[in-house]
């Protein structure tokens, strides 16, 4: 005899229990620890800040640790943390001309004041497991230069002197917060580069990589990128000037792409323009293929159809917290809709049915008629 | 959880929802857009329904979570549990005792009072979605009351299945003014929607805002030859007899048998406990 599903209450708690304990794992092997996760996993912790949209190590490292190294579930549980957090104001634009780089490459020039700072990377290291890791061992000293003091020009800057790339129009305008404004299309480039910054690394990269595929083309050089440190000024009212009260790690990529020009302009560089917190370099390169290939409309470009070009389809789908809510809850009960799909299958197929034996059976009377 | 303000969602955020609330209520039927905040549950999951409610509960309210009619699915367990915590409201099965009713996937049966709630959990707002995925286009059409597409969608349905193909989330026209999506109800809840109580429709990822003030005219999309029809299983409740409730198919071997129950589980329960048997129903001790 069926029961009326009951008990959902012992059963949430119930496997939370059982979550509890396999999010430990064997307890004979040591826990990890938040400085652990934060040091060792530094890029995933960087993921993690940057799609949840706040620059907080610590925090992050937990969120990994809770969600068993599910990026996309620590996002979610730093997002909606985040959303618990007072908004204290705004804090005057970073300047990244400023950075402290721990690396700094140009793609579209051999040299440049600042020089070419390769920096931590995984580039030029052949993808060899190295099993020496598997033991656990210390690493040797890396060498040390003296850092460089002065500031680091931008390469579009270098372009900008001989105005053969185009000038971004300065404005003084506050941006939009689109975690305060609902989202309405077309978005302005502030809130279209705000959804970019913290969307997924794998739509955007999917995305970038299909333009270069050539949906919607536009050969993009690496101008820049560059990863460092930069101070971050607020102004206080009761001050009346700006104070530094932190400072973040970015990643910033400026592509240098073509743009052939119209009756009314000459040929000019464009560029498409990514900023995202720690060293995310393949999500800052992402955002700036993206971002380029949605100014088709103010650049004068014609709009190819592709997906990139999208701004409604882009924005509205790369918030992956958004999207795996909603793919996931197709897990909940369905089954009222269910019911009410079946009953009318049902139905039809009984409507159906029945149209089909009537003809059949016309068209055995037809075929007797025919033969009489 | 004392860290949180009442109800979750500090004042701010809860006056930001209760304006589009307002308007909701003023404009019937009319998605009216807001900031949907990120809740601490999954978008998809009742985070629209949850803020709209946060945004509605008193502290004197009592308050019933049902999810497919049920009050004791996985889902509503958890939002239930939500405002427990972080609201410390009163809480109930009975529909009769709740002044807010958070709902996914169903209206309940027994008739809802002027001095009730009704929130809904919406995925998708907009009737038209299916029709045309963008929001820039669908808004035109909702402000030119440009419905055209719509109804060939249903004619389409009835030209090539001889009926109307919408067995839920069947398209409603509010006020004589704007199609509405009554979330993914059953069509046989559809009637219900002029009701007494207040309701509001709340869709949190897609950020939107809706609702449908008492007593308000709403009427299923339809053909004057092929009227709307509310439909239901054509069976009794095996537990309480009912013929007027919405049922759902129980499986009950791999010999192809079938139970049918309502939906509501409260509406079951009540009428078990007056003394109603159905084919599989055991006696209540009273």
């Amino acid at each position: 005899m069926y029961v009326a599903v009951k008990g959902g209450e012992r059963a949430i708690e119930n496997a939370h229990a059982w979550l509890a304990e396999e999010r430990r794992g064997d307890t004979a092997v040591a826990e990890l620890s938040i400085a652990q996760i934060r040091e060792q996993l530094a890029l995933a912790v960087n993921r993690v800040m940057a799609e949840g949209s706040l620059y907080d190590p610590d925090l992050a490292a937990l969120a990994i640790k809770q969600a068993r190294g599910d990026l996309i579930e620590a996002i979610f549980l730093i997002r909606a943390y985040r959303t618990t957090l007072p908004r204290f104001g705004v804090t005057k634009p970073v300047a990244t001309g400023e950075m402290a780089c721990d690396r700094r490459i140009s793609a579209t020039f051999k040299d440049a004041p600042g020089g070419q700072v390769l920096g931590p990377t995984f580039d030029y290291t052949h993808r060899l497991l190295d099993f020496k890791l598997a033991a656990e061992g210390e690493v040797a000293k890396a060498p040390t230069a003296a850092p460089r003091n002065e500031p680091t020009p931008h390469i579009t800057a270098f372009l900008r002197g001989e105005d053969i790339i185009q000038c971004e129009p300065e404005s003084e305008a506050t941006p939009g917060d689109l975690t305060r404004t609902p989202m309405s299309y077309p978005a302005g480039r502030d809130i279209r580069l705000q959804s970019l910054t913290r969307g997924d690394e794998g739509f955007l990269l999917g995305l970038a990589y299909s333009t270069q595929r050539g949906y919607a083309r536009n050969h993009a050089f690496v101008g820049e990128l560059r990863i460092g440190t930069v101070a971050v000024e607020m102004e206080i009212p009761e001050l009346g000037f700006a104070i530094e009260i932190g400072e973040v790690e970015l990643t910033e990529c400026e592509t240098v792409n073509q743009f052939a020009g119209s009756k009314t302009e000459p040929p000019q560089f464009t560029r498409g323009y990514g900023l995202v917190f720690g060293q995310t370099e393949r999500k800052a390169i992402s955002m700036a293929l993206v971002d380029r290939a949605l100014r088709w409309r103010e650049l004068g470009e014609d709009d190819l159809g592709a997906a990139a070009q999208d701004e409604e389809f882009v924005l509205s789908h790369s918030d992956n917290i958004q999207a795996t809510g909603f793919l996931e809850h197709i897990k909940l009960p369905h089954y009222v809709d269910f019911q009410s799909e079946l009953e009318l299958v049902r139905k039809l197929r009984r409507e159906a049915e029945a149209n089909v034996a009537k003809q059949n059976a016309g068209n055995e009377d037809a075929g007797k008629e025919a033969s009489q | 959880m004392s860290d949180y303000n009442f109800a979750y969602l500090d004042e701010q955020t809860k006056r930001m929802i209760r304006r589009a609330i307002l308007k909701g209520l003023a404009v019937p039927g009319y998605q009216v857009p807001f900031a949907s905040r990120e809740m601490p549950m999954p978008y998809g999951w009742g985070t629209g329904g949850v803020q709209v409610s946060a945004a509605t509960l008193t502290p004197e309210d009592t308050f019933k979570v049902i999810d497919q009619g049920s009050d004791d699915t996985t889902n509503a367990v958890s939002i239930r549990k939500f405002f427990e915590k972080t609201a410390g409201v009163a809480v109930t099965e009975e529909t009769e005792k709740a002044s807010v009713i958070q709902t996914r996937h169903r209206i309940p049966e027994a008739p809802l009072r002027e001095d009730q709630i009704l929130v809904y959990q919406v995925p998708i707002p907009e009737p038209l979605r299916f029709l045309e995925p963008r929001e820039t286009e669908t808004r035109k059409m909702h402000s030119l009351e440009e419905y055209g597409l719509m109804h060939v969608k249903l004619y389409e349905d009835i030209s090539q299945h001889g009926a109307i193909a919408t067995a839920y989330a069947y398209p409603v026209k509010v006020a004589d003014r704007y199609v509405m999506d009554p979330s993914p109800i059953p069509k046989f809840d559809n009637p219900k929607l002029e009701m007494a109580a207040i309701q509001l429709f709340g869709a949190g990822r897609e950020q939107r805002i809706y609702a449908v003030p008492p007593y308000t005219k709403v009427v299923s999309l339809d053909f004057e030859d092929y009227p709307f029809e509310a439909t239901k299983a054509d069976h009794a409740c095996d537990l309480c007899a009912a013929e007027d409730s919405y049922l759902d198919e129980v499986i009950l071997d791999d010999a192809g048998n079938r139970m049918f129950v309502c939906s509501d589980t409260d509406y079951c329960r009540t009428r078990r406990e007056a003394g109603h048997v159905g084919r599989l129903g055991e006696e209540v001790a009273a």
